[in-house]
């Protein structure tokens, strides 16, 4: 008799453990709460290190998961999971139930709420933007306006916004912010050459491959400038420009800036639907709010309940590249697991 | 037979008593500040005085604000207090209806079973001997209550009660037995005499029975006059103090004399009369959201008395106000605590003489924001908003270069200094010519009120916008969301407003109820006073707040405090505005030209 | 007016070993969240007196950690404890109880 396995959450992680246990000839069922498969790449529109389509990524994945041993249930989610004698029973919201050998959990993250920054203004200056909003318009038009229409001549790019922030609730480092700035202020350039363009970081954490090589590019061959120092606060100027205020820490001094467009770069928090299965599950988590790992080394993919894995997001902040090496590693604890 | 040497304890520790007590009280007196004598005299002869009496009777006696809090604390507190001044009353009115004179000796009603056993008649002697068993039952009711309290406080609702000194020990010794030692006497001699009421010639007839009561009799007066005199002497240096303490500040307060910006002798009295009642502690969140139980205002008024005030006793106490509002004596907690701040706290030397009062201009009211609102973005947006709609002449004092308030200083007991920002601000606002002041924190709107003597209106948004919604400037749209009101500490029990902004919440959404409202508002934990509690503290405190407001499940939180927005959006995924934000975007303009308002329309918030 | 050219000038390197760290350890013991501060200049952006004075809270305190205190005194007064410093700090340090303790150690070994 085959095994099977329940994957809960079809972004890339999700897809690339199905793909990967069909191979095996595991029977897999891979549970989305949308409509659509791809989560978060899903609102990107390119990637970095190395500018690529996003959409390459999905339809890459996409093609991987037709498979005589993969099942996909979409626009459903999850209303409980029981556990007998070793096995699992999920019940969903479409009212069917499954059997399972083991799950696994690749619920991601959910993007930090910017409104929770108040001083920097989102939702209450109509010049301030996310990181996605941004790659969104990226996607969508080939010129970046501010919301009058205007071309922006000053854009700031502010790191850490839900990230490394007592004051948001999240201590840890979203990890993908740092490169995603500096990936989406080539890109603006490369839209408005005669924009300037502004990183205010605490620090930059440029530790993937290709990383520190881009962030060079961008002051080389971009003129991106950055300034060491948090925002601390902004102000719609009349024309609604904004005044920010943060300190340039290198030069020991208050800094002052008006600037047109504000692009705040929204770190990764826990998903609800992460913390609403592993309460359900009894699942532990960290400090943090993501799930947590008894061996951080070598069990990496391992919940403290047998039987559920974890892959992606859901246990910290991590780049695709990262994310997919996981989920294929979590398959392969999976399979050893069942059988 | 009036006198036997047994009295003469009782006698040493009455005179003892009123030679301290008279004593203490003219040093109080003679110290207090010239100011606080000109009151006294000005109000002497007035109907203060009566307002004085009569609250000494309500609370020193009958203890009616201890009765409201806790009716059981209140029964111990009452039945104490009054009985045994009913006792003495009528115990002296006993004697006087006895020997037909009105003078006697101060022992002879108090010990006058043991003077008086023969059963001659006297007018009402039966009334007399029933209401004084009565009056002694009373009492020793509450004195049982007062014992169980002692050693099960949970009892009567009290977490922890407050722990004792050796006068204390010695003063509450003394007084447990005092009454106890009067039933014995009073029932041993009745045993003998085979009189006395209801209580004593009852238990006197049992003890009768198999004690040998003729040998018990005078031993148990001896004590009975040795706890009095002991209690007696050991009153002015124990907490029982507070009993004549607290008479004499009913009075000065009632001729309104208060503690200010320095520790004043007012203030020693204040921290005299404090009966250690302990309901500060349960009134307290560092207590009931951290379990720190040692620098509520019970154990802080100790440390000013025993000289041993502490940074922790200090700086921990955020201010709010909750125990000053359960305070049953009144004591003024929160500015004694700042002038404790200010005198034993680090000395600041700051001048600010780097401020150069900025461009100023003209206008009809003058806008200050307020530090934290810079902070709270969508507070001044609306702000502005409003004042566009209702088309104001207005002046945003701190837009950009503004210097603070003064009242973070105050609360950190630099007020010297404070003053210098205040003189600061002072000058720009009566430059403008404005004739109202608008802020929108309700930290520097205590401020404004209370240190700036500002001869213009001063107003906090919620007053200023309900007064445009009222003259007809700005007219709102009612909405369905469902809000609960928090009661910013500052503008609530700080300042008392409460009604305003809950009228304005009721014309644009549906106000539900909480647990924890107007004076018992809980603190949201982000105080400014706070100095040396953590984050994480504050974050505990701030969660319990929020599951008190949550409790009925609203769609928004709102309060009126930049600073209490900002500390409870953090805690909450609910939705958390300032009521100016929910007023700017229920606002719109009418259709008819802009209205002037009446001249006598007052205050006004004046249009261009 | 600016002086250029040369002139007798401090040594402007911090001499670690030498400096006197009293100041600092009395600051940690009374307000440990002093530590953990990472000089991200947020405290200093905003602070109510660094907008209308030359005053770099963040600076005197990295400086503090260093153990130089040379005008210390004169510049820590004029921070006029506002609080802003507090609501933007991202690792949650008590900046205005860091105040009072500063303070309060300058007069201690003054």
């Amino acid at each position: 008799m085959t095994k099977k396995v329940v994957i809960i959450g079809g972004g890339i992680a999700g897809m690339e453990a199905a793909s990967t246990l069909s191979r095996m000839n595991i029977d897999v069922l891979l549970i989305e709460k949308k409509q659509q498969l791809g989560g978060h790449v899903g609102e990107w529109d390119h990637l970095f290190p190395n500018f690529r389509n996003a959409r390459e990524i999905t339809r890459s994945l996409l093609y991987d998961l037709q498979d005589k041993h993969i099942k996909i249930c979409t626009s459903t989610e999850i209303t409980g999971i029981s556990k007998k004698s070793g096995k699992f029973e999920v019940r969903t919201t479409q009212q069917q139930t499954f059997k399972a050998d083991s799950i696994l959990l690749s619920t991601g993250f959910d993007l930090f709420d910017a409104r929770k920054k108040e001083e920097y203004g989102y939702g209450i200056y109509e010049n301030v933007i996310t990181s996605v909003d941004l790659e969104q318009k990226l996607k969508e038009s080939n010129v970046l306006t501010m919301a009058s229409g205007v071309i922006p001549k000053r854009i700031a790019m502010i790191h850490c916004v839900g990230s490394r922030d007592e004051k948001s609730g999240y201590f840890h480092c979203s990890k993908v912010c740092c490169i995603t700035a500096v990936k989406q202020a080539i890109e603006v350039k490369q839209k408005l050459p005669h924009a300037e363009i502004f990183c205010f970081y605490m620090d930059l954490r440029m530790y993937g491959k290709k990383f520190e090589e881009l962030y060079r590019e961008a002051q080389e061959k971009w003129g991106i400038q950055f300034v060491r120092g948090r925002l601390s606060e902004a102000a719609e100027n009349m024309d609604g420009s904004l005044q920010i205020k943060s300190e340039d820490t290198l030069s020991g001094r208050p800094l002052k800036m008006n600037v047109d467009l504000m692009v705040l770069m929204i770190g990764m928090v826990p998903s609800e639907s992460t913390t609403f299965l592993g309460k359900m599950l009894g699942i532990h988590f960290s400090e943090d709010g993501f799930i947590n790992h008894d061996d951080i080394h070598l069990e990496n993919n391992l919940t403290n309940v047998p039987g559920i894995f974890t892959a992606g997001t859901v246990t910290s902040p991590m780049t695709i590249t990262d994310t997919i090496a996981d989920a294929r590693s979590a398959a392969l604890k999976i399979a050893t697991y069942i059988s | 037979m009036t006198y036997h040497h047994f009295v003469i304890p009782f006698n040493i520790g009455v005179a003892v008593l009123f030679a301290i007590i008279l004593v203490k009280f003219t040093i109080w007196i003679v110290k207090l500040e010239p100011v606080d004598k000109k009151l006294i005299r000005k109000n002497f002869f007035s109907i203060k005085t009566l307002e004085a009496v009569k609250e000494s009777f309500m609370e020193g006696l009958l203890h009616r604000k201890i009765f409201m809090v806790n009716p059981v604390l209140g029964y111990m507190h009452m039945s104490l207090a009054f009985g045994w001044f009913l006792l003495i009353v009528f115990g002296n009115f006993q004697a006087q209806f006895y020997t037909r004179t009105v003078i006697h000796p101060p022992h002879y009603p108090i010990f006058f079973n043991f003077f008086v056993t023969s059963p001659d008649e006297y007018l009402f002697k039966a009334s007399f001997e029933f209401l004084m068993d009565l009056l002694l039952l009373f009492i020793l009711t509450g004195l049982m209550i007062a014992i169980t309290k002692r050693f099960y406080s949970r009892i009567v609702g009290l977490k922890k009660t407050t722990r004792l000194k050796f006068f204390d020990r010695l003063a509450l010794g003394s007084l447990w037995l005092i009454f106890p030692l009067r039933l014995f006497a009073e029932s041993f001699t009745s045993g003998i005499h085979h009189n006395g009421n209801f209580l004593t010639g009852t238990l006197g007839d049992a003890f009768a029975k198999f004690l040998p009561v003729e040998q018990l009799a005078l031993p148990a007066w001896w004590g009975y006059s040795i706890a009095l005199g002991a209690f007696f002497i050991a009153l002015p240096y124990s907490r029982y103090m507070h009993i004549p303490a607290e008479i004499l500040l009913i009075f000065l307060r009632s001729f309104g004399v208060r503690t200010r910006r320095n520790y004043s002798s007012y203030s020693d009295i204040e921290v005299r009369s404090c009966s250690r009642c302990g309901i500060c502690i349960d009134a307290c969140q560092i207590n009931k959201s951290l379990g720190m139980n040692t620098i509520q205002s019970v154990y802080f008024l100790r440390s000013i008395r025993e000289n041993n005030v502490d940074d922790e006793k200090l700086f921990t106490c955020m201010l709010c106000g909750r125990c000053e509002n359960v305070c049953p004596v009144g004591i003024q907690l929160s500015d004694l605590r700042v002038t404790q701040r200010t005198k034993n706290g680090v000395r600041n030397t700051s001048s600010y003489d780097f401020l150069n009062p900025p461009p100023y201009k003209i206008a009809d009211v003058v806008y200050f924001a307020g530090c934290m609102t810079h902070l709270t973005p969508a507070i001044k947006k609306s702000m502005l908003k409003i004042f566009d709609i209702a088309g104001v002449n207005y002046y945003f004092m701190d837009s950009d270069k503004e210097a603070c308030c003064g009242r973070p200083l105050i609360l950190s007991g630099h007020y010297e200094n404070a003053a210098k920002l205040i003189d600061y601000n002072k000058k720009l606002i009566k430059k403008s010519k404005a004739k109202v002041l608008v802020t929108s924190c309700p930290i520097c709107y205590k401020t404004f009120k209370e240190d700036y003597r500002l001869d213009i209106h001063v107003m906090h948004h919620t007053e200023y916008i309900l007064k445009l919604v009222e003259v007809g400037i700005l007219l709102l749209e009612k909405g369905d969301s469902r809000v609960v009101y928090h009661d910013p500490c500052e503008l609530g029990r700080g300042l008392g407003i409460y009604e305003e902004p809950r009228i304005l919440l009721e014309k644009v959404s549906r106000l539900l109820p909480s647990d924890d409202e107007k004076e018992n508002a809980l603190c949201c934990g982000g105080s400014l006073a706070g100095f040396n509690l953590s984050s994480a503290q504050k974050n505990a405190i701030r969660d319990d707040a929020l599951a008190s407001l949550m409790k009925s499940n609203p769609d928004k939180l709102i309060t009126s405090c930049p600073l209490c927005k900002k500390t409870f959006s953090r805690g909450t995924k609910v939705q958390v505005q300032d009521i100016a934000e929910l007023i700017a975007s229920s606002a719109y303009v009418p259709e008819k030209k802009k209205i002037s308002l009446k001249p006598e329309a007052e205050p006004v918030p004046v249009l261009s | 007016m600016k002086e250029f050219g040369f002139s007798i000038t401090k040594d402007r390197q911090i001499d670690y070993d030498q400096n006197d760290h009293r100041l600092l350890n009395f600051v940690l013991e009374n307000e440990p969240s002093f530590i953990v501060c990472i000089s991200c200049g947020g405290c200093t952006a905003t602070c109510s007196a660094g907008n209308l004075i030359d005053f770099n809270i963040r600076k005197l305190n990295i400086l503090i950690r260093r153990g130089e205190t040379e005008d210390l005194e004169r510049e820590i007064n004029k921070c006029m404890l506002c609080g802003k410093c507090m609501l933007v700090c991202p690792r949650g340090i008590n900046t205005r109880n860091v105040i009072l303790k500063i303070k309060e150690a300058i007069q201690k070994f003054r």
